[in-house]
């Protein structure tokens, strides 16, 4: 797989605060990368830097083969230069211009016969499924539609790689639901390498082939969304993904290689590790049952929410609370006897003062 | 052996890096256009007034009648001295000085009282009316500031200082004492009721963005309407009342209209007529000593009052946001209120205009009969035993190139000052944050707090030599346009300001990326866009500059002379009626410009008086 964009020991300040601090990162031609992070984290910067909105203090990015930003060269290329496109987070489109000369703005530019400028429009609308908007003008249109046309105006001009700004964050949630299928259709038909930043997990799992996990302007993990939800590199990253939230527990390991969490103990994978770590459990990997147990240990329903297709529990035993997911509606009584399960191999360990995962 | 360290770049790569990011700098277009910025203002602003600073310590020819010993070129404290410790100080500096604070004092005051009162009765009570009191604060303002001095002298002229007895005179017979009818009072009250309408404006707007929670969290506390008011509403709006001071004061300390109408027939003098005399006597080392004085001044005042409320968010006032504020009742008395609040903005913007219009009517001024009515000043063929024999004005090829040139200044004028704005507000909203945004700002901001008379004379001692490549304005019709568009910096460069900020950033860099040139941008997003901003600005400077008087009294001559000039002229001359009727004609032609103008695309006074 060639590399369509690489970034190398890229750092931006802003003042007294580094946004991104000596990233580098390859992303691989056709794959769609998500920078995930909550607000602040530098993902948006370090877009804007790769669109050349914004000029790095330090590094260099090559986008295909081309050196379009280096510190030591002092070059740097202007964005329209770069062959990318850009959706934003309020979708940026002109509201002086129809459809139409909104999409053809950037084709004009390339000198483009207007036969093939029409037929551009008529694919990239299609595309959307939004033909026949050419005479709209922007505020003709739904916040939902007016989405759909920044992402065909960017289609019409066929660039290199597609970079989304948040783009789905002004819609409401059944819209977002609807993009992200459309989108994910768009880069599976498109195979154009596509770079999107968010702060909505969600959107990040379903979507990607690869997500960068960003925390104060550091890339955390970039991996699969396979990888990232079962095998967190950080507990950051274990805390931030995962929805409810992953279980946090303190614990000690003792002689027979389980973790002793103070009342009980679970078993799991300690490698040669010894000592106190940080253990934790996705709330799915925990099964309940509402009789005792071999292996189970005994906790009392705290508060039981059923949401229709799945239920969370919580669960109490003297000062360790665990959240569990069950699939179907939960009929579980608040204060009844519970005993749990939990699964060993979905046990992660993180070293108590780095925070990393313990491997081996 | 192994090295861990990774090696230096060669310093010849270093430089070469340097040189690149310098180029890109240099080419990035909110950096070439502060850098044109800079240097036009360079050459509007600060050239000029070092030129004035070195016409007052050198000995020029003029200086031979009055200086014994004098050297033409030679360095001298001459002018400095006799201004500020001469015999004739008191006369020629401190008294004027005296003089100007008292007017700039009384009027912005009295302008606060009258303006502040009626936002916040128009903005948080329930009186009716509230749309046509809106609508008549703006009248003042259309028309020239000495407008209401010359209906004034029309009303109340005693006779003290020749010309004919005035209205009140005849009507009653006994003629008004002489501190009604000329001197300080008369020019603070006619200033005052000009330039109102900042006040009004300014304190409306932030009354209107104060969120009526915080008042009303005060009021759940138990603290009395009165107690609100002042502690709460007051400070709130303080940034707007300090903005409209430092207008009213900055342009009442330099204004000329008035003091000359009303203060120099009784050798009541200010600064600027002062300063005007000195000039015609050519003694320009001393009126620019004056001058400079003035512009301290005012300056030292503005940084002040900046200081002692701690911000310089007064300059940009407080944007209008409309929040459902919560009403004031004023009950059975609210009618009355809304019926002296019209009836005194009737009586300030018709009365003097009837006044005037029914003067321009009466053959000879000062005989009311009926027989007496005609339209001579307006449509008479010449006769010698009026007016000097002139013409009527509209007979009158002079007032038709003067008209001619009022229009043609302010119409270049404003085109130039609202393409200054769209470019300064892009180099400013762009440059935010960088040490050449901030300087551009600041620059952009010296010409408001030099009074309107000095910025003139500022220009006298600029022109009249040529400066490198440019040739000897002094004279022409151009110098009257480079100090037009000069003043008007400050509020284009807010009107661009707060236009471009309209525009969201990202609309801009879509294009970027989308592969448009700055040029293409510009033209293509940030202009359509911020269209509504430049007609406003264009207007706002359309209006201000057909009605300048201060700004260009120094520098017109009989060729570039425009109506307002003209008005003077006539005045000194004697010719009063005729002089009425050309502030007519003056007044029917901004109100023309004002409607077509404002047919194009939303633009609107308030909106390039930037609130």
């Amino acid at each position: 797989m060639s590399v369509a964009i690489r970034i190398n020991n890229l750092t931006k300040r802003f003042g007294n605060v580094t946004a991104v601090n000596n990233v580098s990162l390859d992303i691989e031609s056709g794959s769609f990368l998500t920078l995930l992070g909550p607000s602040g984290c530098g993902k948006t910067t370090l877009l804007r830097c790769i669109t050349g909105l914004e000029d790095p203090n330090e590094g260099e990015i090559f986008i295909g083969d081309k050196l379009v930003y280096s510190s030591r060269e002092g070059i740097s290329v202007p964005p329209g230069e770069r062959d990318l496109g850009l959706v934003f987070q309020n979708y940026a489109l002109w509201p002086h211009m129809k459809v139409y000369k909104n999409m053809t703005f950037a084709l004009e530019t390339q000198k483009m016969s207007v036969e093939e400028m029409d037929k551009r429009v008529k694919d990239s609308l299609a595309e959307v499924k939004m033909s026949g908007y050419e005479d709209r003008y922007p505020r003709e249109m739904s916040g939902g539609q007016q989405q759909r046309i920044a992402l065909a105006r960017m289609l019409a001009y066929r660039p290199k790689v597609f970079l989304m700004d948040e783009p789905l964050s002004n819609l409401d949630a059944r819209l977002r639901m609807d993009m992200r299928i459309e989108l994910k259709r768009l880069h599976h038909v498109t195979g154009a390498t596509t770079v999107y930043v968010t702060h909505d997990q969600v959107e990040a799992l379903t979507m990607s082939t690869n997500i960068a996990i960003m925390k104060e302007g550091v890339i955390q993990q970039l991996d699969t969304p396979d990888q990232v939800y079962h095998y967190p590199a950080t507990l950051f990253v274990a805390d931030f993904i995962g929805n409810p939230k992953v279980n946090i527990l303190n614990g000690v390991i003792d002689e027979a290689g389980k973790v002793n969490i103070g009342s009980f103990k679970i078993s799991a994978n300690t490698y040669t590790k010894t000592g106190k770590v940080v253990l934790t459990i996705r709330p799915e990997d925990i099964t309940i049952s509402t009789e005792p147990v071999p292996d189970g240990i005994e906790f009392t329903a705290y508060s039981v929410l059923p949401a229709g297709a799945d239920s969370s529990i919580i669960a109490q035993r003297d000062d360790v609370e665990l959240t569990i997911r069950e699939m179907g509606t939960c009929k579980i009584r608040m204060d009844e006897k519970i005993w749990l399960k939990i699964n060993q191999d979905a046990v992660n360990l993180y070293d108590e003062n780095s925070g990393k995962l313990i491997t081996q | 052996m192994t090295v861990s360290t990774i090696p230096k770049d060669p310093l010849s790569m270093q430089y070469r890096a340097r040189l690149r990011r310098f180029i890109r700098w240099l080419r990035s277009p909110q950096v070439i256009l502060s850098l044109i910025m800079l240097a036009v203002m360079f050459y509007m602003v600060i050239i000029p007034l070092y030129r004035m600073l070195i016409t007052t310590i050198t000995f020029s020819e003029n200086d031979l009648r009055y200086a014994p010993g004098a050297v033409v070129g030679q360095f001298t404290l001459f002018h400095w001295l006799r201004m500020l410790t001469s015999k004739i100080a008191m006369i020629m500096t401190f008294q004027p000085l005296m003089h100007s604070l008292t007017i700039s004092l009384g009027a912005t005051t009295l302008a606060f009282l009258i303006g502040g009162s009626m936002a916040w009765m128009v903005v948080r009570t329930d009186m009716p009316g509230r749309k046509i009191i809106n609508v008549l604060a703006v009248v003042p303002y259309i028309m020239p500031s000495w407008t209401i001095a010359m209906a004034w002298k029309v009303l109340f002229n005693n006779g003290t200082a020749g010309g004919v007895p005035g209205f009140l005179m005849f009507l009653t017979g006994t003629a008004p004492p002489d501190w009604v009818a000329f001197g300080p009072l008369p020019i603070i009250i006619s200033s005052a009721l000009h330039y109102y309408t900042f006040y009004f404006l300014f304190v409306s707007a932030a009354l209107m963005s104060i969120d009526s929670s915080l008042e009303e969290a005060a009021e759940l506390s138990g603290a009395s309407r009165g107690r609100i008011l002042r502690k709460i509403t007051f400070p709130l709006v303080i940034p707007a009342l300090l903005s409209g001071f430092i207008m009213t004061f900055s342009k009442t300390m330099g204004t000329f209209g008035g003091p000359n109408i009303l203060g120099v027939p009784v050798s009541y003098y200010t600064m600027s007529t002062m300063l005007r005399s000195n000039t015609t006597m050519l003694a320009f080392g001393d009126a620019f000593v004056l001058a400079i004085i003035l512009i301290l001044f005012s300056m030292t005042t503005v940084t002040l009052n900046q200081k002692i409320v701690g911000t310089r968010k007064s300059y940009e006032t407080i944007g209008g946001r409309g929040f459902m504020a919560q009403k004031t009742k004023l009950r059975e008395s609210k009618y009355i209120l809304t019926a002296i609040t019209v009836t005194f903005q009737l009586i300030i913007a018709v009365l003097p205009l009837t006044l005037l219009i029914i003067s321009t009517l009466m053959l000879h001024s000062g005989v009311y009969s009926i027989d007496n009515l005609s339209l001579a000043h307006w449509i008479g063929a010449s006769d010698v035993k009026i007016n000097n024999g002139e013409p009527g004005i509209l007979l009158n090829p002079a007032i038709w190139r003067g008209a001619w040139n009022s229009i043609r200044l302010a119409l270049f004028t404003a085109f130039f000052t609202a393409l200054l704005g769209v470019i300064l507000g892009y180099a400013v909203v762009k440059g935010r944050g960088t040490r050449l945004g901030k300087i551009v700002e600041q620059l952009a901001f010296v010409p408001y707090v030099i009074p309107g008379i000095a910025f003139g004379a500022v220009y006298i001692s600029m022109f009249t030599k040529s400066v490198g490549p440019i040739p000897p304005l002094y004279g022409t019709f151009v110098l009257l346009v480079v100090v037009s568009v000069a003043k008007h910096i400050p509020y284009s460069s807010r009107t661009g300001v707060s236009a471009m900020l309209q525009v969201g950033r990202e609309l801009e860099e879509a294009a970027a990326i989308a592969g448009a040139k700055a040029w293409r941008r510009f033209w293509r997003i940030i202009f359509p866009l911020t269209s509504a901003g430049f007609v406003s600005g264009f207007l706002l400077t359309f209006i201000t500059t057909m009605r300048e008087l201060s700004l260009i009294i120094l520098l017109v001559t009989p060729s570039t002379a425009v109506l307002a000039s003209m008005t003077m002229r006539y005045i000194e001359n004697g010719n009063e009626q005729q002089a009425n009727a050309v502030i007519i004609l003056l007044i029917t032609i901004v109100l023309i410009g004002n409607f077509i103008i404002s047919r194009f695309r939303g633009g609107s006074l308030k909106k390039g008086l930037g609130v």
